[in-house]
């Protein structure tokens, strides 16, 4: 596993404490996906089981699971709000989630119910901090 | 693997190394009222002579071939064992082996399980196999839960001429899970009636049995007509694996899952137990799929390997979330399938088909002959329901004093089938014993 300080963790996304990351798009939408130290943690991504387009989850609430080749992880909603779209990309391929945890290897895109609560999430110097908490 | 007792020395250290007084102390956490208090009210031990006298008596009072001449399967099946299957099995390296906790250590178990795995995704026609269940009813109990996963629907619709203990372990299994079970009901030809299915709307599965209870193969491929396009997943169910040998396979007829028991491959009956229950479904589903999986692999060294794979299915990835409380299979009857499997070969699995259907067919065409009712017209296997005359129940008591055991007495399963008997023919069985049969029953 790298240090912290080998790990990427971009301004433009906000955290959460379950290091799920949620980013603002145009209109209600919004992108999730997992942050750069838990693709780090999981290891090698061999399966990502999604939800069905359509459905609706709460924040906080589990919409699927990460298994790695040594262990499966849930996945909690960063925000409120309903599946609009699942990475496709990653029934084929789901080690981009390890290779470009941001980009490439999102996970949902979401039509947020209410983006205040974004507000609620860490900014990036935040989660830094907490990361470190958890190494020491 | 070997299975090496702890000593009182490795106890008593173990437990100063936790700091427990006693063997009790480990279990503090379970309640009070729910300990037992007192021992085990046990008969006294018995020296190996007495305890061999009293497996003795208990199995005198089976009949059992070759004394008896046995006409009943019903789920457990006489087929002759060949010698090359007892002689493998003997070995030690099959006989002691124990399901693989710590697997890569032992290449040849996970081998003979990936073999057998092969062996049961060719003769179903399915894509994947798991390393096997306990028997044929939990394996369909277990498909039946499969279904729920992969539909998310909660309605399962079985058929009832699936074997009645089949059915009673999967109300076992489902009922408190809350997800309803719809029996399907039978049609005048013995097949399972479809039509009054209503469409697959809110089915998990709809799961029949192939040859069913009453020997009958049926339509599989109108149930996989059902089932293409749909949500609901498409079980067939076995007791007779054999049948495979002669007839289409589950999944040429777009089966999702097929499971049943394996005791048929060279596996005694042994009073109904240790049995096997095998269990395969197509490739989609694998990750909804139960039980443990072993994959083919190279080494880093570019060398052929086994090992456990999608283990994190499996409780102890997974725990409560995974496919099954299953981490077992069995292991030695898996073992033993493969080996019967690859003793006949596809050739010979065909030729035994073939040898049990033909004697079936004989026996029925001369009870026909006799004036006995044969009461549903559709193609059978190695089984079939006749329908005796008033005063039958005697006449098979008698015979069994002649060591004949002549069929299985329906209506405690179905009330409706009064003085109808499940006969059931195998390759242990001469034209010779057929007649006698006839002429016995017919007299």
């Amino acid at each position: 596993m790298k240090e912290i300080e080998e790990l990427s963790f971009p301004e433009d996304v906000r955290y959460t404490r379950d290091h799920e990351w949620a980013k603002k798009l145009e209109g209600s939408k919004a992108l999730v996906g997992i942050t750069d130290y838990a693709q780090d943690q999981l290891g090698d991504i061999v399966f990502v089981e999604a939800p069905e387009v359509g459905s609706a989850f709460k924040k906080g609430e589990e919409f699927g699971t990460l298994e790695s080749v040594k262990a499966v992880a849930p996945v909690y909603m960063p925000l409120s709000g309903k599946i609009l779209a699942v990475n496709g990309a990653l029934e084929e391929s789901p080690g981009l989630v390890n290779e470009a945890p941001y980009t490439d290897g999102w996970l949902l895109e979401v039509e947020a119910a209410d983006f205040s609560e974004l507000d609620g999430l860490m900014d990036r110097d935040a989660y830094l901090e907490m990361l470190k908490g958890l190494e020491s | 693997m070997r299975y090496l007792p702890h000593t009182s020395e490795d106890i008593s250290e173990m437990l100063d190394v936790v700091g427990a007084a006693g063997l009790e102390d480990l279990f503090s956490a379970i309640p009070e009222d729910c300990r037992r208090k007192t021992g085990l009210d046990l008969p006294e031990p018995l020296t190996e002579w007495e305890l061999n006298d009293l497996m003795a008596s208990l199995a005198s009072a089976m009949a059992v071939s070759p004394e008896y001449k046995v006409f009943v399967g019903a789920g457990s099946y006489e087929h002759f064992i060949p010698a090359s299957v007892s002689y493998l099995l003997g070995r030690s390296e099959f006989s002691t082996a124990y399901t693989p906790y710590q697997p890569e250590i032992s290449q040849g178990t996970l081998q003979a399980i990936f073999e057998y795995q092969s062996y049961v995704t060719s003769l179903l026609g399915m894509d994947v196999a798991n390393a096997s269940m306990y028997d044929g009813a939990s394996a369909l109990a277990e498909a039946l839960l499969m279904a729920v996963r992969a539909s998310k629907l909660r309605k399962v619709a079985v058929s009832s001429l699936i074997h009645p203990f089949y059915r009673r372990v999967a109300r076992t299994y489902l009922e408190p899970a809350g997800i309803e079970i719809v029996e399907l009901p039978y049609l005048e030809n013995g097949r399972t009636n479809l039509q009054e299915l209503n469409g697959t709307g809110d089915l998990a599965a709809i799961a029949v049995q192939s040859p069913n209870f009453f020997g009958i193969i049926e339509d599989l491929e109108a149930v996989g007509n059902l089932t293409r396009d749909a949500r609901t997943l498409f079980i067939a169910s076995f007791t007779e694996p054999l049948a495979y040998g002669l007839f289409k396979n589950p999944g040429s007829l777009g089966a999702d899952i097929a499971c049943g028991e394996g005791q048929s491959f060279g596996i005694p009956q042994s009073y109904g137990g240790p049995t096997l229950g095998m269990f395969a479904c197509r490739k989609q589903y694998i990750r909804s799929m139960p039980g443990r999986l072993v994959g083919k692999t190279l080494d880093r060294d570019g060398k052929t390997g086994f090992v456990l794979t999608l283990s994190t299915r499996e409780q102890h990835i997974r725990r409560e979330k995974a496919t099954s409380n299953i981490c077992t299979n069995s292991g030695l009857c898996a073992t033993t399938a493969a080996m019967y499997m690859a003793s006949l070969g596809g050739t010979g699995l065909r030729e035994l088909a073939r040898l049990n259907f033909d004697r079936t067919g004989y026996l029925k065409q001369q009870l026909a002959a006799a004036n006995l009712k044969i009461p549903f017209a559709s193609p059978t296997f190695n089984e079939f329901v006749v329908e005796f005359p008033e005063g039958f129940e005697d006449r098979r008591r008698r015979l069994l004093d002649e060591k004949i055991v002549a069929g299985l007495p329906l209506a405690p399963y179905y009330p409706e089938l009064d003085r109808h008997c499940l006969l059931c023919v195998t390759e242990t069985k001469t034209k010779n014993d057929l007649d006698v049969l006839v002429r016995k029953l017919a007299g």
